[in-house]
């Protein structure tokens, strides 16, 4: 394609192809300490809608070598978030080297709190204000679970912060632009501080698995067996192409880590909750 | 016409997986992981060394595990559960 960069995260290296220059220009911005790929395993093509789409109301579809199908095609204007969707969906899609959770990853020093939910759960948020205390950041997406080893392995890409979130952006990250009137709402990607991606290589163990929901009164609850398998089966996107290492991986990470179930109402008693149930470990 | 026998699939073919009151096994020739509750796990125990017909494995499990008395309705409820088994291809029959 005309436009194109190279890109690696942790173990994944992304190649991204567009024909315009405007969003690969964004990547290389907000990709400004990353490394450039020198192989991917990935590929994402922004394309036009329609050959008169590249120019008149130009309009983004998402392309690669996984896609969904039924995808409205995002405004140009919108190519930084077209790019960082078609990244997820490689990788949601398309990844098998890992039991893949869609998770939030956050350790200190050698050992990490998985935090895995739904969208609107939190996670990003939480992972950013922890970042922002101490916690390294290994990732607001998917973690990564070794097959062999249950190491996480980082994937600390760009937080998508969205609507209220977006005001919780430190002033001294670097950001990309503010995305207004996307089908999310108004979107803001963070880059992780370049601490977290100078350690993109060096896995974690997991030693706490949280499942965050926000605006609820504080709880926090510990979790049957049964129930922490199937919310991690749930959070998987790969857990059935894996077959049985998948089950082994799977059914290793409930054995070892301990699970709770965390209600909070707002960020600050989030974090707070989080640091408590750490140190009581 | 025989009465016919239950066995459990090969223990090569299965991971099995106990975690509360539900047994979480992985079944290898089709990939599909089944969560199972009392009595399942415990008839995949009992047809596990050797083949057993209905009456014998009610039998077995009463001599392990309360299912009350060994009426009809037991068997009954015992003959869904295997037929469920064997659908999932936990339990052979033979």
């Amino acid at each position: 394609m005309r436009h194109r960069i190279a890109l690696r995260v942790g173990l994944v290296g992304f190649r991204i192809g567009s024909d315009w220059r405007a969003p690969i220009a964004a990547l290389d911005a907000l990709y400004r300490d990353y490394p450039r790929a020198d192989f991917a395993h990935y590929s994402v093509r922004l394309e036009a809608a329609s050959l008169a789409r590249r120019w008149l109301r130009p309009a983004v579809r998402t392309m690669g070598d996984y896609h969904l199908p039924d995808a409205a095609p995002l405004a140009l204007a919108h190519g930084l978030l077209a790019a960082e969707m078609g990244m997820n969906l490689q990788v949601a899609l398309g990844h098998r080297r890992h039991l893949l959770l869609h998770a939030a990853v956050v350790a200190r020093g050698d050992r990490a709190i998985l935090m895995s939910g739904v969208s609107g759960a939190g996670k990003s948020t939480l992972a950013l204000l922890l970042s922002q205390r101490g916690w390294r950041f290994l990732g607001d997406e998917f973690a990564l679970i070794d097959l062999t080893t249950g190491l996480a392995h980082p994937f600390p890409r760009p937080i998508s912060l969205k609507n209220e979130s977006v005001a919780l952006i430190p002033p001294d990250r670097l950001t990309g632009p503010l995305l207004s009137g996307t089908p999310k709402g108004e979107v803001r990607h963070v880059a992780p501080d370049a601490a977290a991606v100078a350690a993109m290589d060096e896995p974690a163990r997991p030693a706490l698995m949280i499942f965050p929901r926000f605006g609820f009164p504080l709880t926090l609850q510990g979790m049957a067996p049964t129930e922490t398998f199937v919310r991690l089966t749930q959070a998987s996107t790969n857990y059935v192409a894996l077959g049985e290492a998948g089950f082994r991986a799977l059914t290793r990470l409930r054995a070892e880590v301990p699970a709770v179930a965390l209600d909070y109402p707002d960020g600050e008693a989030g974090v707070a909750a989080v640091e408590s149930i750490w140190s009581a470990l | 016409m025989a009465v016919p026998r239950y066995r459990a699939a090969e223990a090569a073919l299965l991971i099995v997986e106990p975690l509360d009151i539900f047994t979480a096994v992985y079944h290898r020739p089709s990939g599909i992981t089944h969560l199972l509750n009392e009595p399942a796990p415990q008839i995949l125990e009992a047809l596990d060394e050797a083949p057993l017909d209905i009456e014998a494995l009610l039998a077995r499990l009463a001599g392990t595990y309360d299912l009350g008395d060994a009426d009809e309705d037991d068997t009954a409820i015992l003959r869904v559960r295997l037929d469920e088994l064997e659908a999932a291809g936990l339990v052979d029959r033979l």
